[in-house]
């Protein structure tokens, strides 16, 4: 995975409440590879794009002046709703490398974290300012430092994040967690000898 | 010391070990459906093996068609390939699995509890945000992401933080006419969308104890809806009535054992819980929602909110973005709504009582717009037809169809056409769920039913009263 320290890119406001991952990207498109040429299309595919395939133009991903953004400042509730990692997938195909938001939905935070992209949540009046910062002066530059905990909106002013010390220290690290969790083999065989005798009507 | 939740005790039994802060939970049983096919490549990528093939099982119910017994059917070869990766998959790691063809295949949440997979106790997972349904017998079960269903197949473990505790308290009688379904879109719009992130919810109270098992699990199902991965009913009578005698249920002297378990679980009294939330079950009535989010639920008797009445800037445009997305004007009322079609099924509301309670209202009527009943399993579809429910379906005009996700989802070739309107009783609302720009209501069976059978969303209790 890929590790996250510090991190600079233009910011893209999304004003969608419950912006849930079939907007995200919608179920018809799960079934497809995320290594196929194109995939960076699903992104928020049916706010986008009309019938047709052509661009719907007031969708703010579409004005050339946030086409290039990697950090996307959200609304409240921002990924709840499907499990699907595609959510997380398409957003890695579009080079965004951190969601702020008030509030998310806990299992695509979760995913976001496997990826090598940080959720940061952020007090609802800090988002609101940001995102009235990037509509005032499209292409303004976000800045993130994990290490420090904190988010510099374009005026310079930064804003304190909480993360838990696990998550931060997989993201820093660009952690492997399967093969960490591997190295404690020993751990679960003991706990699965300890679970059988107290689970004992479980075994089939 | 203060007592121990349902939660509490059953989490604290399954810590393995600590790391900054997070729990190395160890996870009783796996489910995973046809949708967990990457998961199942990331591992065979990294050359890993299987820790528990065991303890986990697998059912096709995402891009299962629910019109043809063949898969040869299906249109898209890469949907047809994902249907029988279930099968493959099964062989080389050595799962469990009910595949497509097989009378136990089903919606992975139905299929658990129906095959005695979900016990009180344990702690399960699935890739699929509406595993929470499995609570609804006393376990921790919740939905996870696909490198998590990886993390779980290698090691039968996971990091997880602590949640904190919610109680849901629904004291009093349901009406009559009034089901789980009512109840559970009653709470998350008094909870919204994200009154539940981050918290395990504990349902509990007269109107909770008085529900089926069915209805445990409806109201279990669509906690992620107000934003929470866990919902969950205490074990009791209902519960172990409900799993003996199930093929994968202890049996015997196991039995005896796992019932002694199973009735320390309940929370104690004297239990705390970090929010609680009381909601009067005798005034909950048939709920209708109108939006785009589950939050957006009214009683059918009501007229749609006025976006003008709301304080919050940012709500009421989305609540403008969502009335013109559905194309419905505030103050209208819920009666004077129009569906196009009809979808009774999903996680939801697939299982038999769910059959039973739309198949009432059907009997001797006719429909009056397209109208699906999709069964959540092959064992469900064979009961509901030993009852001839089908046949009061079929003569009513409805289109009986064979196990899987259908219409929930949009993605296995059941969807609506744009610009169609859904009475579901399925779980989401989303914009372009049920298919791209198509608008979705959710309701319970029995007004799904209702609203077949008069084309307009109706006070199923009415019907009722007439019948």
């Amino acid at each position: 995975m890929e590790a996250f320290t510090i991190f600079k890119g233009a910011g893209v406001p999304i004003d969608i409440q419950n912006c849930d991952t079939d907007q995200i990207i919608p179920a018809r498109f799960l079934r497809r590879d995320p290594a196929d040429e194109g995939y960076d299309r699903y992104l928020f595919h049916d706010l986008r794009f009309a019938e047709d395939g052509s661009e719907i133009a007031d969708f703010i991903l579409n004005n050339p002046a946030y086409r290039g953004a990697s950090v996307i400042i959200a609304e409240i509730n921002w990924g709840c709703g499907s499990s699907r990692e595609n959510a997380v997938y398409v957003l890695v195909a579009n080079g965004i490398r951190s969601v702020v938001a008030p509030s998310f939905g806990d299992i695509h935070y979760n995913n976001c974290m496997k990826h090598g992209i940080l959720p940061v949540r952020l007090h609802r009046s800090d988002c609101d300012t940001l995102r009235q910062q990037l509509h005032d002066t499209p292409g303004a530059q976000i800045a993130l430092d994990l290490e420090a905990q904190t988010v510099t909106g374009p005026d310079g002013k930064s804003y304190d994040f909480e993360i838990d010390p696990f998550d931060k220290h997989g993201l820093l690290n660009g952690l492997d967690e399967i093969g960490m969790t591997l190295g404690h083999d020993a751990d679960i065989t003991d706990f699965e000898r300890r679970h059988r005798d107290d689970f004992g009507w479980l075994e089939q | 010391m203060t007592g121990k939740t349902l939660f509490e005790k059953i989490w604290k039994r399954h810590i393995v070990t600590k790391r900054h802060g997070q729990t190395l939970l160890y996870i009783d049983r796996h489910l995973c459906h046809d949708g967990s096919f990457g998961a199942f490549n990331r591992l065979r990528q990294r050359g890993l093996g299987m820790r528990r093939p065991d303890q986990t099982f697998m059912t096709p119910d995402h891009y299962t068609p629910t019109h043809t017994a063949s898969l040869d059917d299906l249109e898209d070869p890469r949907a047809r390939e994902i249907a029988a990766a279930v099968e493959v998959n099964a062989k080389e790691f050595g799962v469990t699995a009910f595949p497509w063809g097989d009378r136990r295949q089903g919606i992975v949440h139905v299929v658990g509890p129906e095959q005695g997979i979900t016990l009180p106790g344990l702690t399960m997972v699935c890739g699929d945000s509406h595993t929470s349904t499995h609570g609804a017998l006393g376990c921790i079960a919740f939905g996870i992401g696909s490198s998590e269903v990886s993390h779980v197949l290698a090691t039968q473990t996971l990091w997880q933080k602590t949640p904190k505790t919610m109680r849901i308290t629904i004291d009093g009688k349901l009406g009559f006419g009034v089901t789980a379904k009512d109840v559970i879109l009653a709470i998350i719009r008094k909870i919204s969308a994200f009154g539940g992130t981050g918290h395990a919810i504990e349902y509990a109270g007269s109107a909770i104890r008085d529900l089926s098992m069915e209805g445990r699990l409806t109201i279990c199902n669509m906690p992620i809806e107000a934003g929470s991965r866990f919902g969950m009913v205490a074990p009791d009578e209902t519960t172990f009535s409900y799993i003996e005698g199930r093929p994968f249920a202890p049996k015997g002297e196991k039995w005896e054992e796992a019932l002694t378990f199973w009735r320390t679980l309940p929370s104690d009294d004297d239990a705390a819980f970090d929010v609680e939330v009381l909601l009067g079950g005798d005034a909950i009535a048939p709920m209708v929602t109108w939006g785009n989010s589950p939050q957006d639920a009214v009683q059918v008797t009501e007229r749609l909110p006025d976006p003008d009445s709301e304080t919050d800037a940012e709500r009421k445009a989305a609540m403008a973005a969502a009335y013109d997305y559905m194309d419905l004007k505030p103050g209208m009322a819920v009666t004077d709504i129009r569906p196009d079609r009809v979808f009774i099924g999903a996680c939801t509301n697939s299982r038999i009582e769910d059959l039973r309670s739309a198949a009432a209202v059907a009997k001797g009527r006719k429909a009056v717009i397209p109208a699906m009943v999709v069964p959540g399993s092959g064992l469900v579809r064979a009961q509901a037809e030993a009852e001839g429910l089908d046949r009061i379906f079929t003569d009513a005009g409805f289109d009986w169809r064979l196990a899987g996700c259908s219409m929930c989802v949009g993605m296995n070739g059941d969807t609506l056409k744009p610009g169609e309107r859904s009475a579901s009783t399925s779980n989401r609302n989303f914009r372009g769920r049920q298919g791209p720009a198509s608008r979705t209501h959710l309701v319970s069976p029995a007004m799904a039913a209702a609203a077949a059978v008069t084309g307009s969303f109706t006070d199923v209790r009415k019907l009722m009263e007439g019948s």
